[in-house]
């Protein structure tokens, strides 16, 4: 087990170097520093002199991955490359377009992402769980049509009305929570409650659904029926043995997606205005911050990784049959 | 008038999109395989309804995709034609009145007047705040607070009746027609199509197909005299807005899938089908591409090509064509992250194929490995990769709402849903409030998504053989 955990790991960093690589081709050499530097200072009166100040004020004035200038060594080490690409992998992400200590601000900002993305996780997961259960009872029968039908209506919608609606009619109309902000502690309760139920209601159509066809093709299995020729009631069947076996792809589908978790919801935070790390993505895109941007790519990566090794464990954790090597 | 036509580069693809979509009719058509799991299709009624009102959407994106610069000629030109810099599409011609009424500002649906109030000097020299009569809509009205009202109704009624018999005669033309395939006498199939007594829902298509028909002539009525969502803020018609928007969501969620799939099915096929280093590589590839979150790779390459568009100002003739380009790249961007999902699938399907009896014959015959992906494992993953653009339609025109919002969607003076959304924010904050390109934009995508989520459902249950069985 921590062999193969190991070897994972492993394995993460040619995919690591991957994203990397991919990235600087996208922000250095699709768009050369003195695009950047440019689309900074605006386009028009631009003087060399300014793009070339801007370029080192920034650390942008080396060469993409030889420098000739120094000698051994430090012509690989100090270039652009490596000043701004290979100190990701330590987690040190520099410093922002903008003159921020973008790990010291990752840090600050991911604790209210999880504030808010954890709870839509977990009621979201026991709603859809919930839903689903009721869909899968009522089988065939008019309530279950009727439920699937609500869930082909609610996922059509956009998550950007749920967002829009939800706070103009609760915050605006009905004045029960301030409509955007946050506070550190346990007074980000009311802070957070609207953009959780959303975002519960924003995901209930497309989960449930998703979760009825689970049970149903679990509930078609042969140890379900020796259950029910035993004479064990439906209840019994459904909530002791269906569930139970019905669980194991919907935690490993939830196991995924904790790790990215911290990276938070980018719509929501940036309606809500609460300071995590997804509207610190959006602010960066818009002020078009590359090195932000540049080092949420690769925490996205990272994270993402880690999320998937994490699945294959639980899948030994929950089902025994399976064993990693 | 002289036209000059323009092909931008969506317009091609959509055309090409719509010959290989022709070519695939025809080619199913022949193929009794490939027509039962439609004839299944075409039993359900949910998708005859949704199949109607998406060939409503498709008719407007297919004619908002005909573009050209009107040419005008001056006394100065000595007989030489210039053309306009704006481009046009057919669809704008057609919904003429809808595009060039302009009032000043917002007014709200089927209003008269402006939204905001003006300061006007009467006659004696007073100077009183008012609401400004609009320019276009209700001017047929000498007294607009009295007669509009009862001017909507008659039009309501009259868009009822007009309905009423272009749908008979429509029916009529259908039952004829059915009465030569089925070969039955004309009273019988009607009761037959009446009671729903074929396998086909000819009665849920009538109706829906009234429906649309109804909606269609009511809209005639009432848009060519008023703006029936209002105006936005420049004063543009907001109905007008919400048509036009809805090729970009068609374009979105279809050209994705062009750029995609000779991607995931080229390369999935590969990989299940040869293994070794081959399925290595490919596999590196896509976890490599999905491990990076996908709106930070398309923020990523929509700010280069914003930079790009910047720098080489020279590039583009028109704005239409600058915003096209946008488009475009938008819709490759989306198709690099999202034809790993579809590769993954492929390569799964292809391992198990690889497996197989009929395969293993047709390597024993020494069939060349080509000729056995392209006859043999090709056509038994199509349903895999109908079910999945289909399903990808409405997500991707949902995506798009979301992207435009963060500000990496499509060129801000494309009309989109996203772009409509995203000022309707603003709008909300305002006093009075402002609601209707909202709730246009809504109405429409809601529409659209609806139909396209509900008609992929019963394509899924017709093709996926662990569902039909």
């Amino acid at each position: 087990m921590l062999a193969y955990i190991i070897r994972r790991f492993i394995y993460a960093i040619p995919i690591l170097i991957g994203v990397n690589v991919l990235t600087f081709m996208l922000f250095f050499i699709v768009n050369s520093p003195d695009d950047m530097a440019r689309a900074h200072l605006g386009q028009k009166h631009v003087t060399s002199q300014a793009i070339a100040n801007w370029k080192q004020q920034h650390g942008y004035d080396k060469p993409l991955f030889y420098n000739p200038q120094t000698s051994g060594v430090n012509g690989y080490s100090d270039t652009l490359f490596f000043q701004k690409s290979v100190g990701l992998f330590a987690f040190d992400f520099g410093v922002s377009d903008a003159g921020r200590d973008i790990g010291a601000d990752i840090k600050q900002r991911m604790w209210p992402s999880l504030a808010l993305a954890l709870p839509v996780l977990l009621v979201g997961l026991l709603t859809n769980i919930t839903f689903a259960m009721l869909m899968a009872f009522f089988r065939g029968t008019y309530l279950d049509i009727t439920g699937v039908i609500l869930c082909v209506v609610m996922m059509s919608v956009s998550a950007l009305f749920y967002i829009i609606g939800g706070q103009y009619l609760v915050g605006k109309l009905l004045h029960l929570v301030p409509i955007s902000g946050y506070d550190t502690g346990l007074q980000a309760f009311k802070f957070v409650l609207l953009p959780v139920i959303i975002g519960v209601i924003g995901g209930v159509g497309a989960g449930s659904r998703w979760y009825r066809t689970i049970y149903l093709e679990e509930i078609n299995k042969d140890y379900v029926r020796t259950g029910r020729a035993k004479g064990l009631s439906e209840l019994t069947v459904l909530f002791k043995h269906v569930l139970k076996n019905a669980l194991v792809p919907i935690l490993t589908g939830v196991v995924v997606v904790i790790p990215t978790l911290f990276l938070g919801s980018l719509l929501m935070e940036s309606f809500f205005g609460i300071p995590g790390l997804g509207s610190y993505t959006i602010d960066a895109i818009q002020q078009q911050d590359f090195a932000i941007v540049r080092a949420m790519v690769f925490l996205g990566s990272v994270l993402y990784i880690v999320g998937l090794i994490l699945t294959d464990i639980s899948y030994t954790l929950v089902d025994p049959r399976i064993r990693l090597q | 008038m002289t036209i000059q036509p323009v092909i931008l580069w969506t317009d091609a693809l959509i055309y090409l999109l719509l010959l290989v979509i022709i070519f695939f009719v025809v080619y199913a058509r022949k193929h009794e395989h490939l027509r039962t799991p439609w004839r299944l299709v075409w039993r359900s009624h949910l998708a005859m309804i949704s199949a109607v009102f998406l060939a409503v959407f498709v008719i407007i994106g297919l004619l908002d995709s005909i573009h050209f610069r009107a040419g005008f000629e001056t006394p100065a030109s000595n007989g030489v034609t210039h053309y306009s810099g704006e481009v046009e599409s057919l669809f704008d011609k057609l919904v003429a009145p809808l595009g060039e009424n302009d009032e000043k500002s917002y007014s709200a649906p089927f209003a008269t007047h402006l939204y905001s109030k003006e300061t006007k000097i009467l006659a004696n020299g007073r100077v009183v705040q008012v609401y400004p009569r609009l320019k276009y809509a209700g001017k047929q009205l000498a007294n607009p607070e009295l007669d509009r009202a009862a001017d909507m109704q008659t039009r309501f009624i009259r868009a009822f009746w007009q309905a009423g018999l272009l749908w008979i005669v429509v029916s009529g033309l259908l039952v004829l027609r059915l009465t030569r395939y089925y070969g039955e006498n004309y009273r019988l199939t009607l009761v037959k199509v009446l009671r729903l007594r074929y396998q086909v829902p000819w009665l849920t298509l009538l109706l829906s197909l009234g429906v649309v028909v109804f909606l269609l002539l009511l809209a005639i009525q009432l848009a060519t005299v008023y703006h029936i969502f209002g105006t936005d803020k420049v004063g543009q018609d907001v109905f007008y807005e919400t048509l036009k928007s809805v090729r970009t969501g068609l374009v979105i969620g279809t050209l994705t899938t062009l750029v995609m799939l000779p991607f995931a099915v080229f390369l999935g096929t590969m990989a299940g089908f040869f293994g070794g280093r081959i399925d290595d590589i490919i596999q590196y590839v896509y976890t490599t591409l999905s491990s990076i979150p996908g709106v930070l790779l398309i923020a990523a390459a929509i700010l280069a090509l914003q930079i790009f568009v910047a720098n080489h100002p020279d590039a583009f003739s028109t704005i239409a064509a600058r915003a096209d380009t946008r488009l475009l790249a938008l819709c490759v961007i989306l198709g690099v992250t999202s034809w790993t999902g579809l590769c993954r699938m492929l390569r799964g399907e292809t391992l198990k194929l690889r497996e197989m009896d009929y395969i293993q014959a047709a390597h024993a015959l020494g069939v060349r490995s080509r000729h056995i992906i392209t006859r043999h494992v090709l056509p038994n993953v199509m349903h895999i990769v109908l079910i999945a653009v289909v399903l990808d339609f409405s997500a991707l025109v949902l995506a798009e709402a979301v992207l435009s919002y963060v500000g990496v969607g499509v060129d801000p003076t494309t009309m989109s849903w996203g772009n409509m959304i995203n000022s309707a924010r603003l709008e909300l904050a305002r006093e009075p409030v402002v609601w209707w390109p909202l709730l246009a934009a809504f109405i429409f995508m809601f529409a659209l998504v609806l139909a396209a989520n509900l008609f992929s459902d019963a394509i899924r249950d017709a093709f996926d053989p662990r569902i039909r069985k």
